[in-house]
Parts: structure tokens; C-alpha cells; sequence
């Protein structure tokens, strides 16, 4: 029974690692484009070059948040997990 | 995880009161964060004069400024929301800023903050619905065409769900994985200031995180203001 949960939890951390990994990959092409829009129109027009700069950062920071998002459950799967109180057990007893 | 040293927890304690201040601590620094607006407003406001002197001139920027953003985004009729978003945006500045100070714990770092915030923002925005359209504020939820309405309802009403999970979480994890790497960095090479360069980009997200709260709370207010599509 304790080599079960001790598997589960060894499953949840490697998910954990996977998930945010797969995560900040999606969101680093996605903030990469965004940034490339910015600055080639900042390239054509010198003048805009405050209001570009003010909409890609809030545009990044929109992108980024679906990064957190996983960031939380990675987290959660870590140290705040459903199950938590058996697995210190198992830590505990082992 | 490693408990850090808090300098009000541990003033909490010498008082006598050390188990609410260890359970809470984001609600002793949001205090502390209330005294110091509280006490700078004060400072600000002290002598009023036509020609601005020099703590009122700082003010004076910093509140035009807002003002003038927020009417850009919301237009004329969204003036009378300034109250409420500005002190939401300088709030929640200042909370996420304190967490760069050693010893201090920044209290958007725990999901009772942010969701009080978040929950405000959003019901904030139906009540605004509700008063400037009435009842037909349900004309929101309901689309372009009334034949679509079973499928559109509940997107409409999830999505305004997701509103605040969105708002919640989005400030829980930048604040929250702030501390983390800082934490780790500290543990593994502390003495090097390693954990210096992230401070540096901690100061530019909490900057950044405050106004995508404030943007996106003007945004819903002028949502819910302006007629259904």
C-alpha cells in the first residue's frame, strides 16, 4: 500500500515537471511572435513607438498568466496536494 | 517548505499574539501596507495649495495619470469609476512591492487577497450592469440571435466565472512564484546575492501585474456599461 502511494506521488511530481516545462514552451513561441509584431512595427513607425510598447506588454503579460496558470497546478501537485496528509506519512514513516 | 523570518510576525509574537500572526500573515502586512498609504496620503494632503508644493506635485502625477488612462480606455461616462480602480491599482502596487523588502511577506502572495480583489472587481461589474441597463442586462448573456441562446448562456456565464479564477490566479502565481525562486535562489547560493537579478525583474512584475488588474478591471466595468452587441 505504501509503495502504491509512494508511486503516485513519484507519477504527480513527474507531471508536475512535465506540465510546467510544456507550458513555458508553448508560452515563449507565443511571446516571441507577440514580441516580433511589436517591434516591426515600432521598425515602420518610430512614433508609435509608446503605444506599442505599452499594448505588447500588456500583451505579454496576458500570455504569461496561461503559463502561471500551470505554473499553480504544477505547484499544487508539489507541496499543496490533495493527498498530502498520507504522503507525510509516508515520508514520515520512511 | 522553509518558513521565513517575518520582521511583524515576529513583533506579533513579542506582543503575545504569535499563533494568529504565524496563520495569517498576509493580513498583518496588508495592514501594515493600509498604515503606509494611509500615512503617505496623509503626508500629500497636509497643505493644499493652487500651485502644487512638492508632495502634492508627486501626487498630483501620479493620480492625472490614472485618471487620464482610465478615461482613455472607459470614455466620459466611466469617470466615477476612478475611485475604486486606482485604489485597487496603487494597492495592489504597493502590496506586490513590499514583498522586495527582506523580512517582509507581500500579501497578493496568497490567494485571500487576490480573490477578495478579484471577487470585488467582478461583482462590482453586474451591479454596474444592473444599474445602467436594468433587467436587460441579461441581453449581455444572450447573444446575437435568440436561437442560439441555450448554447451562448453558459459560455457567457463560465466565462464570467473564469473572470475571476482568471484575476485570482493570474496575481497568486506571479507573486507566489516570486517568493519561490527567491526562496530557492537564497537557499542555494545566497551569499553570492544570487537572488539579486530576480529582486531587479521582481520590481518590473509587479508593476506589470498591477496594471493588467487595473486594465482588465476598467475593461469589464466599460463591458458591462456599454450596449449588448
Amino acid at each position: 500500500m505504501e509503495a502504491q502511494a509512494l508511486q503516485f506521488f513519484i507519477a504527480c511530481v513527474t507531471a508536475a515537471g512535465f506540465g510546467i516545462a510544456v507550458a513555458a514552451f508553448g508560452c515563449g513561441i507565443a511571446q516571441g511572435i507577440g514580441l516580433k509584431a511589436a517591434v516591426e512595427g515600432i521598425a515602420r513607425n518610430p512614433e508609435s513607438s509608446g503605444k506599442v510598447t505599452v499594448t505588447m506588454l500588456i500583451g505579454l503579460a496576458m500570455i504569461e498568466s496561461l503559463c502561471i496558470y500551470a505554473l499553480v497546478i504544477s505547484l499544487i501537485l508539489i507541496y499543496a496536494h490533495p493527498q498530502a496528509a498520507a504522503i507525510a506519512k509516508i515520508f514520515g514513516a520512511s | 517548505m522553509v518558513h521565513p523570518y517575518l520582521f511583524f510576525v515576529k513583533l506579533f509574537e513579542a506582543i503575545g499574539l504569535g499563533h494568529f500572526a504565524h496563520a495569517y500573515p498576509h493580513v498583518i502586512y496588508s495592514w501594515v501596507v493600509m498604515i503606509l498609504l494611509l500615512t503617505l496620503g496623509a503626508i500629500g494632503a497636509k497643505s493644499i495649495s493652487l500651485i502644487p508644493a512638492k508632495a502634492q506635485n508627486v501626487f498630483e502625477i501620479i493620480i492625472s495619470g490614472i485618471e487620464n488612462f482610465m478615461v482613455d480606455v472607459s470614455g466620459e461616462e466611466g469617470r466615477w469609476l476612478f475611485p475604486l480602480v486606482a485604489t485597487i491599482f496603487i494597492y495592489i502596487f504597493t502590496c506586490n512591492l513590499i514583498g522586495l523588502v527582506p523580512g517582509f511577506f507581500p500579501p497578493t502572495a496568497s490567494l485571500n487577497t487576490t480573490a477578495s480583489c478579484a471577487l470585488t472587481v467582478v461583482i462590482f461589474t453586474h451591479i454596474i450592469g444592473l444599474k445602467y441597463h436594468g433587467i436587460k442586462y441579461i441581453k449581455h448573456f444572450l447573444g446575437p440571435v435568440w436561437w442560439m441562446i441555450p448554447i451562448i448562456f453558459p459560455i457567457e456565464v463560465i466565462g464570467h466565472i473564469a473572470r475571476i479564477l482568471s484575476l485570482t490566479f493570474r496575481l497568486f502565481g506571479n507573486m507566489m512564484g516570486h517568493e519561490l525562486v527567491l526562496g530557492i535562489l537564497f537557499g542555494l547560493a545566497g551569499l553570492f546575492f544570487a537572488p539579486l537579478p530576480i529582486m531587479a525583474l521582481g520590481i518590473f512584475v509587479a508593476l506589470v501585474q498591477a496594471f493588467v488588474f487595473f486594465l482588465l478591471s476598467i475593461m469589464y466595468f466599460t463591458g458591462a456599461m456599454e450596449h449588448a452587441h
